[in-house]
């Protein structure tokens, strides 16, 4: 057909459109997220009800209900998460203060590197549990011992994400900024740590989890109230709706905090929410 | 050792006129090595307060290590290198932080009445963005990113002014509306400027000075007379490409 030989044949042509991206509607997106606890909620539900689950194994959802009230009644469910919360964020603010300051040295220097992280990789991987009747022999019973047991926790996964974040903050902008006459601690507030905020947000996340986790070794140590009090308890008197009651109350918690990080990434990192829109 | 030399203003009366200026940068002798390898090697130097001198050379022939120790970015392993107390860089990434609006950026490090927004709006007036003052870095196009890395230079009010190959990452129309502007705004403003660049018709459009950097000193230093406003093309321009690539060791084209 052509003369020319050095024309390559394009063969038979195919359409060019590849498949079209479906993006779910945004306004059934909650929906869809409550799909999954709806069903099993729907199958306790059914199982109990039926009588298939002995009561004394799962409790029916009623059943569940009284005892959510005698809690709330009783033992005043309400002010014991609250000494709960009380302790997981005393404890974690000071735990993830020590973490912040430590993954920004480590991150940054060299030398900051070489003195703690081998330290601070070697106590991560220590269990909880095993510093409680530690702690106990060096700090006795009372509120210290709780305390430092929950800033030791979360002071891990702050220090993990804060050296890493800060170790990947763009050099190249850092060593701009010093042109442009930032040093030392001005250059870590107004250039490193909000390039750093993403990890940091993150390292928040776990720390905040992390932190309510950890009531469970901290509150056996002569506890008279709190949500890790409740549950050794209900351990030993082996009362498995109490055990579900706190369960749930972990996870709303878990979901709390994470709603409660989201916002505050929107409030800190303003200049991101313009971007996700691009 | 950097040392402070005559950061006094200067206004260019011409080309030539501007050897007689005084001195904006001295280096003697600097020498920097990496890795065994000098990329430096006994490098003399001086520019003139007004001088816009482009500096050429092939990949890996030192020319941004000369800027950056200009910048005092890097130290030479011998030698010395003087330049005024006001000077500031373009790189070749616009280098915001991404965490402050743009007027921020360009008053970054600034204190008191210098960190004001009416002396970011000012300055980035004079690139064409004063209405992307409150955006976000990034939001904006990689040649209003670099708009804003100037700004952020010249609101410093610079005795000296170095540029990293600052448009090569830029597209064709973006980088020739950028070499117009930094032609104007060096005119205005009369720093000493240094631009790094492979692009030698860059360097015949800016620069009244081209310099070739081989073997780590300066081979080539020719003054360029042509008239201003420069376009690429014509003889006198023609002639001038063909030697400095000639000396580039890239031969005159098919």
């Amino acid at each position: 057909m052509t003369q020319l030989s050095s024309i390559a044949d394009p063969g038979p042509l195919i359409p060019a459109s590849g498949r079209t991206i479906v993006i779910p509607a945004r306004r059934l997106s909650f929906a869809r997220r409550a799909i999954g606890p709806v069903a099993i909620a729907l199958l306790w539900g059914l199982t109990t009800g039926l009588g298939w689950v002995d009561p004394s194994v799962l409790p029916s959802p009623a059943g569940l209900g009284e005892g959510f009230v005698r809690l709330w009644t009783e033992q005043d469910l309400l002010w014991q998460v609250g000494v709960s919360l009380a302790r997981a964020l005393t404890g974690g603010a000071i735990g993830m203060a020590i973490g912040l300051a430590l993954g920004t040295a480590a991150g940054l220097s060299r030398l900051g590197e070489e003195l703690f992280d081998a330290l601070i990789q070697m106590l991560r991987t220590v269990p909880f549990l095993a510093l409680v009747p530690l702690f106990i022999v060096w700090l006795g019973i009372g509120e210290l011992p709780k305390l430092l047991l929950i800033a030791l926790a979360t002071c891990f996964p702050m220090y993990l994400n804060a050296s890493a974040g800060v170790r990947n903050v763009d050099r190249k902008v850092i060593e701009a900024a010093r042109s442009f006459g930032l040093a030392g601690p001005r250059l870590i507030r107004e250039v490193v740590l909000p390039l750093a905020l993403p990890s940091l947000m993150t390292g928040l996340r776990f720390s905040l989890g992390v932190s309510v986790l950890v009531l469970i070794a901290a509150e056996q140590i002569n506890a008279s109230a709190g949500l890790g009090y409740l549950l050794n308890n209900a351990q030993i008197y082996q009362q498995v709706d109490v055990i579900l009651i706190c369960i749930v109350i972990y996870a709303l918690l878990g979901l709390a905090a994470d709603l409660g990080v989201r916002a505050l990434e929107r409030v800190l990192m303003p200049w991101r929410t313009g971007i996700a829109a691009r | 050792m950097l040392n402070v030399v005559a950061p006094q203003s200067w206004r260019k009366a011409s080309a030539s006129a501007a050897t007689l200026a005084p001195v904006s940068v001295r280096a003697e002798r600097l020498t920097r090595h990496f890795g065994g390898r000098p990329v430096l090697d006994g490098l003399d130097l001086s520019i003139h307060a007004g001088e816009f001198v482009a500096l050429l050379g092939a990949s890996g022939s030192g020319k941004t290590t000369l800027l950056r120790i200009l910048a005092g970015l890097d130290a030479p392993d011998h030698g010395e290198a003087w330049t005024p107390r006001a000077r500031t860089v373009v790189f070749q990434e616009p280098r915001l932080i991404p965490s402050r609006t743009v007027w921020r950026n360009v008053v970054l490090g600034l204190d008191g009445a210098a960190a004001r927004r009416d002396r970011a709006v000012a300055a980035l007036a004079e690139v064409g963005l004063s209405h992307r003052a409150d955006a976000w870095p990034a939001t904006l196009s990689g040649g209003e990113a670099q708009r804003a890395a100037l700004a952020r230079a010249l609101v410093r009010e610079p005795r000296l002014l170095l540029l990293d190959e600052p448009f090569a990452a830029l597209d064709a129309l973006t980088r020739i509306k950028m070499q117009r502007l930094i032609a104007s705004l060096c005119e205005a403003h009369g720093p000493a400027t240094l631009i790094v660049t492979h692009d030698v018709d860059e360097a015949l459009l800016l620069a009244d000075r081209v310099l070739l950097l081989r073997d780590g000193a300066i081979a080539v230093d020719r003054r360029i007379d042509l008239p201003r406003p420069r376009r690429t093309g014509g003889a006198a321009f023609d002639a001038l490409r063909t030697d400095l690539l000639a000396e580039l060791g890239v031969a005159a084209g098919v």
